[in-house]
């Protein structure tokens, strides 16, 4: 929004500098001079709000960080300055008795347990579909990708009752098979596509050699769709790892709640203790370890996130 | 081979056939079936009521305002967002002139910032929501605080709690989680464009603001369109619920100022034990989404280019 409003006068000053000048791939002295003066104004804007959205992201993060070493008092009274001393308490606090540990744990597993499930049985239902020829294949395939297009709250509401019915509701099994089956339509749409453009000669070769299609399947395809899988398989992790709405409403046993939502009742409950120094540290605690992996897999996460979200 | 061939595809696709179609298309269908009913959700049984949720709809305010919402959602999201990640990312892609003897490149630092933009993406929208939750308190949140020593204490307000600014911010922080990720996508994108059409459209002497607009923006047309319709999503459903039931206190913020369809779906189900109403908005949620996804698809085809 802010982009528009400057565009007008912007481009009169482009446009003279450039039109007056010479050559515009090989900046000429003249052409210097001009921008120095004219092309300015568009510079200093671009570059002062990519700096400016820069420092938006990072400082509510530093912001939390800082905080969580703090004590409540100095919270309240002034949020924005340094810890005086360094309450590490607020971390120890947090881990065992506000339960981040637990929380950790529940998320370690659901989201452990969902996300082997869901690149197993979307790779199958993907191979399947994109490698072999039989009557309802395509059927099957919209069935599966037309997941995409609806919304989740919907489905939650019966949803729900199904699972209290069946004994499902507030287990992580339960939660696994949700999440996996949530999480179907897109890696079996990415991974179709994906099987679709390998060579089919090296799996022609395994069959004549007398592999069984299981056996070609987990010997030869698999490997061979190893970029795929990684891709989506950060994809789905961050999904699953990041996912509120699921939990919230089918999982509400306070010992079964996951990272997410044990922040957000911690959130709550804290603030009648009066811990915010112990709720920043959970916070910051949960977040630290994405943002990490995030810096060390760095091209890996954008390119599973990226490939994933729009292929 | 061809004797195994169809016992392999059945015992391939017979698991995650059940796990889909118990807990998605399932519940799915049962939810249309459902918002016919008067179904509470708390006890098994219900009878059929034809059309009468979809005709409360009509009267219901809090509805009508979780559908205004949501569709303010829907339209100023993907705008905010979309227009910003652009501009980021054709600075950082195309922005930068008379370096390393390349007619075209990015500004300087501009990897720096592709990584930088990215961070709030892969955190939970449930922890950046929480993160914000603090700093827009009015008492001891960052934000009026750092008003506070800017010398604009006059714009200190208590954010969420004003039913007048709630709403806005709460999608600023909807536009800051998400504006990173179109940066990257459309970086993407951008590089793939190639760059003789920049070279010629500099020997031409187009300036930066032409050039993004009759060579980057149409060659991107297609990214730009299934980003709004992701974005759109994001704006109606689960991202949006967690924004605003987090963020926000009580039913969708004060006197509903920020009540969201998915919001009031899962209120209406968990809270009012009103179930087959509660599939009725829910349906009506289905109707806005599938309705966006066809105009942006329909309007994306006109302005589509061929090359």
């Amino acid at each position: 929004m802010k982009t528009t409003g400057t565009l007008p006068e912007d481009r009169e000053t482009e446009t003279v500098s450039t039109v007056l000048t010479g050559d515009p791939l090989r900046g000429t002295a003249d052409e210097e001079s001009k921008k120095g003066t004219e092309g300015r104004t568009l510079n200093v804007f671009s570059h002062g709000m990519l700096v400016l959205w820069a420092v938006m992201v990072v400082m509510p993060l530093l912001w939390a960080v800082m905080t969580s070493f703090k004590d409540d008092k100095s919270i309240f009274t002034s949020p924005w300055s340094p810890p005086s001393t360094l309450n590490f308490d607020n971390w120890s606090r947090a881990w065992s008795q506000a339960h981040m540990s637990e929380y950790f744990f529940n998320t370690l597993l659901v989201v452990g347990g969902s996300l082997i499930g869901t690149m197993l049985l979307g790779s199958m239902v993907a191979y399947v579909l994109a490698r072999f020829d039989f009557p309802g294949n395509r059927f099957f395939y919209f069935l599966f990708i037309g997941g995409m297009s609806f919304p989740i709250i919907l489905a939650l509401v019966p949803l729900f009752y199904v699972m209290s019915n069946t004994g499902l509701l507030n287990t992580r099994h339960g939660l696994i098979l949700a999440y996996i089956a949530y999480s179907l339509p897109f890696t079996t749409f990415f991974l179709t596509s994906f099987f679709r453009s390998l060579p089919t000669s090296v799996a022609e070769a395994a069959l004549i050699d007398g592999a069984s299609h299981t056996r070609t399947f987990f010997q030869v395809m698999l490997p061979m769709a190893k970029p795929g899988l990684i891709s989506v398989g950060i994809f789905n992790f961050l999904g699953q790892w990041n996912q509120y709405m699921l939990p919230t409403v089918l999982n509400t046993d306070p010992d079964q709640r996951v990272l997410t939502q044990g922040l957000v009742e911690l959130a709550a409950s804290q603030g009648y203790k009066g811990d915010w120094s112990g709720l920043f540290a959970g916070l910051v605690m949960a977040m630290l370890p994405v943002l990490a992996a995030y810096i060390i897999f760095q091209r890996q996460v954008v390119a599973g996130l990226t490939a994933g979200a729009l292929k | 081979m061809e004797h195994g061939k169809y016992r392999f595809i059945v015992g391939f696709l017979i698991v995650p056939l059940t796990i889909y179609a118990v807990f998605v298309i399932w519940p799915f269908a049962q939810s249309i079936y459902y918002s016919f009913t008067d179904w509470t959700g708390l006890s098994p049984d219900f009878k059929m009521v034809g059309f009468d949720n979809y005709i409360k709809l009509f009267s219901d305010e809090v509805f009508w305002k979780s559908l205004q919402h949501s569709l303010l959602f829907l339209l100023l999201l993907p705008l905010v967002t979309i227009s910003l990640a652009l501009f980021f990312a054709f600075m950082i892609n195309v922005g930068g002139r008379r370096r390393k003897n390349s007619a075209v490149s990015g500004v300087r630092g501009s990897s720096f910032y592709k990584i930088v933009y990215f961070f709030p993406q892969v955190l939970s929208i449930a922890i950046v929501a929480l993160l914000f939750r603090f700093a827009y308190n009015p008492r001891s949140g960052s934000l009026n605080a750092a008003l506070d020593a800017v010398g604009l204490s006059a714009l200190k307000t208590a954010w969420l709690g004003d039913p007048e600014t709630a709403l806005w911010a709460v999608m600023a922080v909807m536009v800051w989680s998400t504006v990173g990720f179109f940066v990257v996508l459309f970086s993407a994108a951008m590089t793939s464009i190639p760059r003789d059409y920049y070279e010629a459209a500099l020997l031409d002497g187009a300036d930066r603001i032409t050039t993004f607009f009759r060579i980057t923006l149409p060659l991107l047309w297609d990214t730009v369109q299934s980003g709004w319709i992701y974005m759109g999503i994001l704006a109606l459903g689960a991202e949006a619920f967690a924004v605003v039931q987090i963020m926000t206190t009580g039913p969708g913020g004060p006197a509903y100022s920020t009540t969201v369809l998915p919001l009031y779906v899962y209120l209406k189900a968990f809270r009012d034990g009103q179930a087959a109403y509660a599939t009725t908005i829910g349906v009506a949620l289905l109707v806005v989404t599938l309705a966006f996804a066809a105009v942006v698809l329909k309007l994306g085809r006109r302005e589509r280019l061929e090359y």
